[in-house]
């Protein structure tokens, strides 16, 4: 019988020829992630073993982006039993404040994650690096701990959903309207268990940028893994950020997937999920008068390059919306100056907004952004449950760089079509 | 293994983030993570949790973030179970590795209601509710499962050789 890319992944990293859903396999790990949240759940549970060493030093990242800069100081401390640990066990790629990004964003442009690796990360939005062709999942604090102790996994082999991609994208939509798109089809726990696996033609018109958001939230409708097929734009991206050599697993032709789902992309209009949950996508036709006090432009999801330019040639020459918060952060070093050398910067604080450092402070509530009762945001973050920004009583609306950029001007949800048609 | 208890009911897409908001995420402190356990849900989740309680939920219980503070915070109120409809795979994986014994059964979830007492024999599978008298089946836990659970997670498991 036929096998999937992810299950193909799974048996090469499982010493088997083949494996089949359901199937329970002991996987070698190419890198194992954390950040400062989860990894001292993780070191905690790691001195319980009783082990001198990490299994391999040069396997292990760990990344200082939830509460990095440190916000109190119980966020100081986490960071630094964090750094002591690194330092201690020589891990190679332990990125702190000056080199830090958020992970998702950071270990893609690092050259971290090649096609064909098996990744864990104990954060959930670890599935981003299936747009690059690995199979990539999150995971526990206590799968971090025995993963950086002896470089394995087990795993249950998932079924697939596929998704056939046809059409190219309409002018100001991007991946987080497909994927919001896709989440509003099929539900948040839609794929629960599953890999969603995404080909098709369509495919040669989707950018990176836009492939690692759609991976990025394959989380939110519950799936193990999102993967892409790995096509010349995804090994013209490896080879630019100096990743080791991609393993190309091609889905064979009798693969047998749960549910096949064809997305014309051409279709797909400006997306908006309404709280308290991501599969609340509706388009603009079903979205009335509805008024904001904060943005939010940055994450894991949507804190790339092409998302601040996206944003920027919207906001450029306009002003914020008086009365609206307006915080852009770019998701690494290397874009924020990218953003500065491009101009995006002085788009935005000419316009009225915030340019921060990395971090993911405000997407989770952390900090740098956290609304007040009653308070609404409109934000390109991935997640928009109760109290996810902040208040328990305040609201989070998901969308694309463009919709938030639009938004931002009016200080109502409006479609960039509205802004860029007048 | 045997789990006897009042039920405190919740509904479907219960999400990480309400279970141990992030806001408290600056500790990995067991007691206070479940001092702060379901308050954007249910303010009197705390004061109101007994030890040996069981949990019932609908669908996708867990949703959201891989933050296993969520199942410690859950755990370390005492609660001795959760029964749901289906859990998000993070979190499933997650309440097993540190211990918490969780297990799918939705014929349960909908038999049982709010403060109804449960017993739930894992060994046999068998989800009794000792209030109406009814009785649910489920998969028992597996041997190695048990043993998890049983040495209070994966790690002691591994560290005292009850997992090889």
């Amino acid at each position: 019988m036929g096998m999937t890319m992810t299950q193909k992944i799974l048996a090469a990293h499982s010493g088997l020829e083949s494996v089949q859903a359901g199937q329970l396999i002991l996987a070698e790990l190419d890198l194992v992630l954390g950040n400062d949240i989860t990894s001292p759940v993780a070191i905690k549970e790691f001195s319980k073993l009783g082990r001198d060493s990490v299994f391999d030093k040069d396997k292990i990242t760990m990344v200082m982006d939830h509460f990095a800069p440190n916000k109190d100081i119980k966020a100081a401390e986490q960071c630094k039993m964090c750094r002591d640990f690194c330092g201690e066990k020589d891990v190679t790629h332990f990125y702190d404040v000056g080199q830090m990004g958020i992970e998702h964003a950071l270990l893609p442009e690092k050259g971290l994650v090649t096609a064909g690796n098996v990744v864990i990360g104990a954060d959930s939005h670890t599935c981003t690096y299936g747009a690059l062709g690995a199979f990539s999942t999150g995971v526990g604090s206590t799968d971090m701990a025995c993963g950086m102790a002896i470089g394995k996994a087990w795993f249950k082999v998932p079924s697939a959903i596929k998704f056939n991609l046809t059409g190219k994208l309409r002018k100001y939509v991007s991946g987080k309207d497909v994927i919001l798109h896709i989440i509003g089809k099929i539900g948040v726990d839609g794929a629960l268990y599953r890999s969603m696996e995404f080909t098709g033609e369509g495919l040669s018109s989707l950018t990176m940028s836009d492939r690692l958001c759609i991976a990025n939230m394959a989380i939110e409708a519950g799936a193990k893994n999102g993967i892409f097929e790995v096509d010349d734009i995804t090994l013209d991206y490896i080879k630019a950020h100096g990743a080791a050599e991609p393993a190309i697993y091609k889905a064979d032709d009798d693969a047998e997937y749960d549910e096949v789902i064809n997305i014309d992309l051409s279709e797909i209009q400006p997306t908006v999920s309404f709280p308290h949950l991501p599969e609340n996508a509706r388009t603009f036709d079903e979205i009335g008068d509805v008024k904001i006090d904060q943005v939010v432009i940055g994450s894991c999801t949507n804190g790339r390059l092409e998302d601040l330019q996206a944003a920027a040639e919207i906001m450029k020459g306009r002003k914020c919306a008086k009365n609206v918060r307006v915080i852009v952060i770019p998701a690494t070093q290397q874009i924020y100056l990218d953003a500065m050398e491009q101009g995006l910067l002085k788009i935005f604080i000419e316009s009225g907004a915030v340019v921060s450092t990395p971090t993911c402070g405000p997407c989770l509530g952390g900090y740098m952004g956290i609304l007040a009762k009653g308070e609404r945001a409109i934000a390109t973050t991935n997640r928009n449950f109760v109290g996810r920004m902040g208040h328990p009583e305040s609201e989070v609306y998901l969308a694309s760089p463009e919709t938030a950029a639009a938004s931002a001007l009016t200080g109502r949800i409006t479609s960039p079509w509205e802004v860029m048609n007048k | 293994m045997k789990y006897t208890g009042n039920v405190i009911k919740y509904g479907d897409n219960i999400d990480t983030d309400v279970i141990i908001p992030a806001r408290y995420l600056n500790t990995s402190d067991h007691a206070e993570l479940a001092s702060h356990c379901m308050e954007d849900l249910d303010k009197t989740f705390v004061s109101r949790v007994q030890n040996g309680d069981i949990i019932t939920a609908g669908q996708n219980f867990g949703c959201g973030s891989s933050r296993e503070h969520a199942p410690i915070a859950i755990k370390a109120n005492g609660v001795s179970l959760v029964i749901a409809k289906s859990f998000a795979r993070i979190f499933y994986r997650n309440s097993i590795n540190i211990g918490l014994a969780i297990v799918e059964c939705p014929e349960a979830v909908d038999g049982i209601s709010e403060g109804d007492k449960v017993e739930a024999d894992m060994d046999n599978g068998i989800i009794r509710n000792l209030t109406t008298g009814k009785e649910y089946r489920t998969a028992p836990f597996p041997e190695f499962i048990q043993k998890i659970i049983e040495n209070n997670g994966l790690i002691q498991s591994i560290a005292n050789g009850s997992i090889q």
